[in-house]
């Protein structure tokens, strides 16, 4: 099989992998003589379906072992099979790269012989690219659930991010979906990466030169609408890694309907709209000061028609209206409509003189959603709408928004 | 006064000398020495030490805006420099005033174009070097330039521009004159590949085509050559997210349904005869279920019926049935005290000429299967499992287990049974060469012995 061929297969088969973040790596690696990391990721290409390309996202190969139903890789499924070899990975990544088509590879694997030999697979293409090519661009390792402890230790040496797949919310999805994997092993896997990292980051601190671990931290993926699980509980879980493993992205992807699915999952097409609200409460939580009780009850389901931070405000209708000029930081990234950059500008400007209507629509903050919820320097007639039975038909976002009236 | 300036160091120099004879912006008439004027250059006080003191992120700010195309931006700098060094010090933090909301946009349109020049220059190879040729909004060539040389230090390479053009000799950059689009390299022979990829990374059932023009903005298409097949992409996804769907396995994949609600061994027998699960009911002649003593200590499984025991209906009839009575009979077990049966219950076949042909049968034929044998099992409730060969492994014991390493080893069932894995008797019969055999068969008695001792 040639080389179009085997990418053709295997990027196939990884694409229902949501990450493709280049971001959070500190500086370029020293002794590096192809490729920076500076911070910032970089998308370097998007494909219509508004996804961005920004790694090289290919599996080292699609057999496996496992056969997990959601799973377009799963043993059981009559895909079509290749494999890499760590030569072919190594340089599609260096060429694509010298051309500036990509950021990096984000590589992962189907389960081949062992855990500990896929594991071992992957860890040579990251080792090979650092030490044989010089390379220094973002690198993406997928870890293999139960991997040995040295086997992980070498992976964050070499790589930037490293992910083991949560795969499911909750035990008993993971039990009737993914018989083969255990969450016990994929958590444990996960906290031996972020001792690593804390471990690291002490030797830093006492002054030691510690070798690289991870520098980009990790993340990790849940597949949603795969199992009747509610939102609740998939933030609830999210909350939770967040907090205990320290992750840097839970990455969320609407169960799709793939070639080859097994007819046990539901639905044809995927639930995009859950997917981006589920996007908006992780935000929440992270950037906003909201926690996971907040948003969400643990058995409910996130509200399509309107986003999170709106469907809170309308069900706390008590804490506004808010007076950006004098409310705390944390009361302003309550209000519906404004960001948390909003919120920092709103900060410095109010030091100076208080912010009118104009400054607020100047600021290209959400007018239509917050309006009724704030008090500014000047009149503000949107106000009147607060303590109205239509409010959440007034600020419910339509088909129109976005045309400028004039 | 007219003032020229064609790069940021000429207008700071320029302001540096304005501001130091306190010229206020509304004297001052700024070009970028595009249209020519009668006056240009005339009069700019020298630059003198100045009493002022200019913010940081304000030159941060003014450096970027510099490289955006409008004309009016060295009269919108210079006019903020006004007001920040004559009373408005904390101007920076006004997000909202006119010239700070005009000097954000501006800083933001240049850092959006410079972020996708970094993402957008395709390098093609010529000969050792890698020339791309790339059409910015602003010009930002000089901006990113050390990007690039940060990126690339050990390749030789030129990023050409409508306005001006950069090479990087491995040490340096050498800036050049503008480049017109004809002049741009030839297509590089990896651009198959990154297009094969493109199309193969691309998810058919999810279109956001607004989205993605948002990101990739149209007019970038002509230089990136894997936008030369987005509109094929989109004509064959319907029919790439349709085959996706036929693709799909049937909802019958699983015996589970054909289990009678009352379970004893009789009419688990009874309800198979009728099973469907899976394609293979179809070709063979009968289903073939296990036989034996239903409170039997020890139950071996075989992987499925073969010719003989599919015409019969029995199970271990045939050749390979002969080779197992006598490894039992060796092993000092009695055929009639124990349970025999198969992972699969139809015969796998495909015809070579007049011979039906065992085919091994494939992970979903087994998990198909699987609930019948995880019956006999729960109501024998023997004491040992003998798994013979890697099929009947695989269903007694998961897809993780390995057969080529593990066989023979003891393996606890979660039923408080335990297993051993050991080869199948038509495995001795295909052996290559005799001793191979020979081995193979002292290895099979061996583990039988070993199950026999188990049982007690």
């Amino acid at each position: 099989m040639d080389v179009r061929r085997k990418l053709e297969i295997l990027a196939d088969a990884a694409k229902y992998d949501a990450s493709c973040a280049s971001s959070g790596s500190t500086g370029t690696r020293r002794d590096a003589r192809l490729g920076s990391t500076e911070g910032m990721g970089i998308c370097h290409s998007y494909t219509p379906d508004g996804r961005c390309v920004s790694l090289l996202k290919i599996l080292l190969t699609n057999y496996c072992l496992y056969d997990c139903r959601f799973c377009v890789n799963r043993a059981s499924s009559d895909t079509p099979r290749a494999r890499f070899t760590v030569a072919e990975v190594v340089n599609l990544t260096v060429e694509f790269y010298r051309r500036n088509y990509i950021e990096g590879l984000f590589l992962s694997s189907g389960i081949i012989q062992s855990v500990h030999y896929t594991m071992e697979q992957l860890v040579a293409v990251a080792k090979s690219l650092r030490v044989d090519h010089g390379f220094g661009g973002y690198v993406h390792l997928k870890l293999i659930p139960g991997a040995a402890p040295e086997l992980i230790a070498e992976a964050g040496r070499w790589a930037d991010r490293l992910s083991a797949n949560i795969e499911l919310p909750t035990t008993q999805d993971l039990q009737q979906l993914a018989p083969e994997k255990k969450r016990p092993e994929i958590v444990g896997t996960m906290d031996a990466v972020a001792e690593k990292i804390d471990e690291r980051a002490a030797d830093r601190k006492a002054g030691l030169a510690a070798p690289n671990f991870a520098p980009a931290g990790q993340s990790t993926q849940m597949v949603v609408g795969a199992t009747p699980t509610p939102d609740g509980t998939i933030l609830g879980t999210a909350d939770d890694l967040y907090r205990r493993q320290k992750l840097r992205r839970v990455y969320y992807s609407a169960y799709s309907p793939t070639p080859h699915a097994d007819a046990r999952l539901p639905g044809l097409s995927p639930p995009l709209l859950r997917e981006h609200r589920l996007y908006q409460a992780d935000w929440l939580l992270r950037f906003y000061g909201f926690r996971v009780g907040e948003v969400i009850a643990t058995d409910a389901n996130l509200a399509l028609d309107v986003d999170p931070k709106l469907a809170w405000a309308l069900a706390h209708r008590d804490w506004f209206p808010i007076d950006v000029n004098t409310a705390c930081r944390e009361l302003l990234l309550r209000v519906p409509g404004l960001g948390v950059r909003n919120v920092n500008r709103i900060l410095a400007i109010r030091r100076h003189h208080a912010l009118t209507t104009d400054d607020l629509r100047k600021l290209r903050v959400n007018w239509k959603s917050a309006a009724p919820f704030v008090v500014t320097g000047d009149h503000n007639p949107g106000l009147r709408l607060l303590d109205t039975v239509g409010l959440k038909k007034a600020v419910q976002p339509t088909l129109f928004d976005g045309i400028d009236p004039s | 006064m007219i003032v020229t300036a064609a790069n940021f160091d000429e207008w700071r120099t320029a302001c540096r000398g304005l501001l130091a004879s306190e010229v206020p912006p509304s004297a001052v008439h700024f070009t970028d020495g595009t249209e020519a004027s009668l006056f240009a250059g005339e009069g700019i006080p020298p630059a003198t030490s100045s009493k002022y003191c200019v913010p940081p992120p304000f030159l941060a700010l003014a450096e970027k805006v510099a490289c955006h195309r409008e004309p009016q931006r060295w009269a919108r700098l210079y006019r903020a420099l006004w007001r920040l060094t004559h009373g408005e010090p904390h101007l920076l933090d006004l997000a909202t005033d006119d010239d700070v909301h005009w000097l954000a946009r501006a800083e933001k349109a240049v850092r959006r174009d410079a972020h996708k020049m970094k993402a957008f220059v395709r390098f093609r190879r010529v000969g050792e070097h890698f020339v791309a040729w790339h059409r910015p909004d602003h010009r930002i060539v000089r901006l990113t330039a050390s990007f690039f040389a940060r990126r690339f230090p050990e390749m030789h390479w030129s990023i050409l521009t409508p306005d001006e053009s950069v090479t990087w000799d491995g040490d340096q950059l050498h800036f050049g004159p503008g480049v017109p689009a004809k002049d741009a390299p030839p297509p590089d022979v990896l651009e198959g590949l990154w297009k094969t990829y493109y199309r193969a990374t691309f998810n058919p059932a999810r279109i956001k085509l607004k989205m993605m023009k948002k990101e990739l903005p149209v007019r970038h298409w002509p230089t990136l050559p894997e936008t030369a097949i987005i509109a094929d992409l989109l004509a064959e996804a319907p029919v790439r997210v349709a085959e996706m769907v036929a693709h799909a396995e049937g909802p019958a994949r699983s015996a589970a349904a054909f289990l009678p609600p009352h379970r004893d061994l009789a009419s688990l027998r009874e309800a198979a005869t009728g099973c469907t699960a899976c394609d293979l009911c179809g070709p063979a002649t009968q289903t073939v279920f296990g036989e034996g003593k239903a409170d039997a200590r020890i139950v071996l499984v075989g992987e499925q019926p073969g010719d003989q025991e599919d015409r019969e209906g029995r199970p271990f009839l045939g050749p390979a049935g002969e080779v197992l009575n006598a490894a039992m009979h060796a092993a000092g077990l009695d055929r009639g005290a124990v349970y025999v049966t198969n992972a699969v219950k139809h015969f796998k076949f495909s015809m070579s000429g007049l011979f039906r042909q065992h085919r091994t049968a494939d992970v979903r034929e087994v998990n198909a299967c699987q609930p019948w044998l995880a019956a006999e099992l729960d109501l024998i409730r023997p004491a040992v499992v003998v798994c013979l060969g890697a099929t009947a492994t695989q269903a007694v014991l998961g897809r993780p287990f390995r057969f080529a390493d593990r066989r023979g080893e003891v393996v606890p069932l979660e039923s408080h049974a335990r297993a051993i894995a050991t080869y199948h008797p038509a495995a001795v019969l295909r052996a290559p060469t005799p001793e191979r055999a020979a081995e193979m068969r002292a290895d099979l008695i061996r583990h039988l012995a070993v199950a026999r001792g188990l049982a007690g």
